[in-house]
């Protein structure tokens, strides 16, 4: 897909906007929600990368993120290593998880269901030990430190922790971008397509899955690093979180999997409902069931995500033009 | 005579069933070679035995020379090998043109050189006026002419068809007939599976046969037509005895 000059300007506008909107917004609690939309868009493009475009849906993508908060944590605990460089080590963590993750089950053939399953067992394993170690901290978690400066990646202002966020937001669409434009990309999509095929057509599909699994790990991992700085504090139900590893394909699923902005759409769709409906209706409970309301009806009516609404209008805007 | 393809005393075994026993065939350069036989008989286990898509119990195959035994289908293909599949498997959300880019992109990593190598097959094989149409929405026999082009769009030595021309109608197959010659002259080996007889007289050099895992026969394909054991291979024991006769016991 090249992009149109309309759709590149667009795509600047967006930037622009999202590079001065706390210049405009004074609420703290906005900007917290700006940031914490652009996070989960972040780490619903990693569980796209594997799920959207190579067609392999994981349900336990949490496991990176989990690994890559342990990872920078740890460093910066017991070692004193200044989260900068922890990222990369989460990053690199991440990535490895997906390497041995990828190659057991890829290897054995894992498809659909059985491969979502062995991912969710994977998670929930990485939890119990968390849970059981010492270097952990164990059920009692780690605690780090409040001491802003961007070498602990820890920031006095929500602006700060915003500007981290949109940061690693744009990385991610970059990496999307990227995907549509490169061979790599046009592979995964083969893969997700027909396996079969795409393996007699000289792609090593187990090789590709496994890079785009890695892709995903480095991915979760930054998450990780990014979620640990900004709350300070982490332990095995929240770093291996199964709501999490939900909420990632959530997003993507309602803003559309496969498209380089359909996580951030999913993203932003559900994060401004469940505001709202916590906000608006007082009775508690009663905002979870406007929610899940919701998420019923796209799921029916768009199979294709929010992206695809857009989509089909703008195709159906083509044929009359033609 | 140099040999396009050579596979020796090919074996593939299902539990207790013997699906292909003992295959010895050969391929030459240049050629366009087909394989014949019943329903049932073995045919595209043989292909997918020397594809890289099954694991063959014994046997050898030769690739140009060299052996790709036990090699995995893409780098088969990489090798110069590509097969095509009976039953289509499109990648059916892309369009035409993505779909034979992914065949396209087995030379290439630049998006640019492979949508270029991708129009140019397309071009061959007539499907420029489809090339945006996403592949679930083509007819049968445009999606058989996709399979085509995607294992042609990475530039093979050697090409298996499996039963390219099931389902189409007769213009469909004589369309698909001149498509297949003008691949080989273009300097494309081709081996291919096939029931429409009379494709298999027009388009290939020799013939072989194949029955419940055995090749019986081979030659050209108007002599294996009217060979005996090929006769009472498809039409049952007895039946040859009874065209030579005129219909009668």
């Amino acid at each position: 897909m090249t992009f149109s000059l309309k759709t590149a300007l667009l795509i600047l506008l967006g930037l622009l906007t999202a590079i001065l909107a706390p210049l405009g917004i004074s609420s703290k609690f906005q900007l917290d929600v700006l940031t914490l939309i652009f996070f989960t868009a972040y780490i619903g493009q990693s569980w796209n990368i594997l799920g959207g475009y190579a067609g392999q849906f994981s349900f336990g993508g949490v496991m990176f993120f989990g690994t890559g908060a342990y990872t920078s944590s740890i460093l910066l605990t017991s070692f004193g290593v200044p989260p900068i460089i922890g990222i990369f080590a989460a990053i690199f963590m991440g990535a490895f998880l997906g390497l041995i993750v990828g190659y057991l089950s890829f290897r054995s053939g894992l498809r659909g269901s059985y491969f979502a399953l062995i991912t969710l067992a994977f998670a929930e394993l990485l939890r119990v030990l968390a849970n059981s170690v010492e270097f952990t901290g164990g059920g009692v978690g780690l605690f780090l430190t409040y001491a802003p400066g961007l070498h602990n990646l820890q920031f006095n202002s929500p602006t700060g922790f915003y500007y981290f966020s949109l940061v690693l937001l744009v990385i991610s669409l970059a990496i999307a971008m990227w995907l549509e434009r490169s061979r790599f990309g046009a592979q995964l999509v083969a893969i997700r397509e027909n396996e079969d095929a795409a393996e007699a057509l000289g792609i090593d599909t187990l090789k590709c899955k496994i890079y785009a699994i890695m892709i995903m790990g480095g991915m979760g991992g930054a998450a990780g690093t990014f979620y640990a700085q900004k709350y300070l504090y982490i332990d095995p139900p929240i770093s291996y979180s199964i709501a999490l590893s939900v909420e990632m394909l959530l997003v993507t699923i309602v803003g559309g999997m496969g498209t380089v902005f359909g996580p951030l759409a999913g993203s932003f769709f559900l994060h401004t409902v469940n505001e709202f409906a916590r906000h608006f209706i007082d009775t508690p409970g009663v905002s979870l069931i406007v929610y899940g309301f919701i998420l019923i009806l796209i799921i029916s009516f768009l199979p294709n995500g929010l992206v695809g609404l857009f989509r089909r209008t703008r195709k159906k805007k083509d044929d009359n033009d033609a | 005579m140099t040999m396009m393809l050579e596979v020796k005393g090919l074996t593939k075994r299902f539990g207790g069933l013997l699906a292909v026993s003992a295959v010895d065939l050969e391929v030459e350069k240049g050629e366009i070679v087909s394989l014949i036989g019943p329903n049932g008989a073995g045919k595209t286990t043989l292909f997918a035995s020397i594809s890289g898509f099954l694991k063959p119990d014994e046997g050898a195959v030769n690739l140009d020379g060299r052996s790709i035994i036990n090699l995995k289908s893409h780098k088969i293909c990489q090798q110069g090998m590509v097969r095509t599949f009976q039953i289509t498997q499109p990648f059916a959300t892309l369009n035409t043109l993505e779909n034979i880019m992914v065949g396209a992109y087995s030379n290439t990593s630049d998006k640019n050189i492979a949508q270029l190598n991708a129009e140019r097959v397309a071009d061959i094989l007539g499907m420029t006026s489809l090339l945006y149409q996403t592949a679930d929405g083509l007819t049968v026999a445009a999606r058989k002419r996709l399979e085509l082009a995607r294992a042609l769009a990475t530039n093979p030595k050697l090409l298996l068809l499996d039963e390219v021309m099931a389902g189409l109608n007769p213009t469909e197959i004589d369309e698909i007939v001149e498509v297949i010659k003008g691949i080989r002259d273009n300097g494309v080996t081709i081996f291919l599976i096939e029931h429409v007889m009379k494709a298999v007289v027009n388009l290939s050099d020799r013939t072989y046969v194949l029955n419940d895992g055995k090749l019986i026969a081979q030659g050209t394909p108007k002599s294996v037509a009217s060979d005996p054991v090929v006769i009472e291979a498809y039409l049952g024991h007895g039946a040859a005895k009874m065209m030579t006769n005129g219909g009668k016991s």
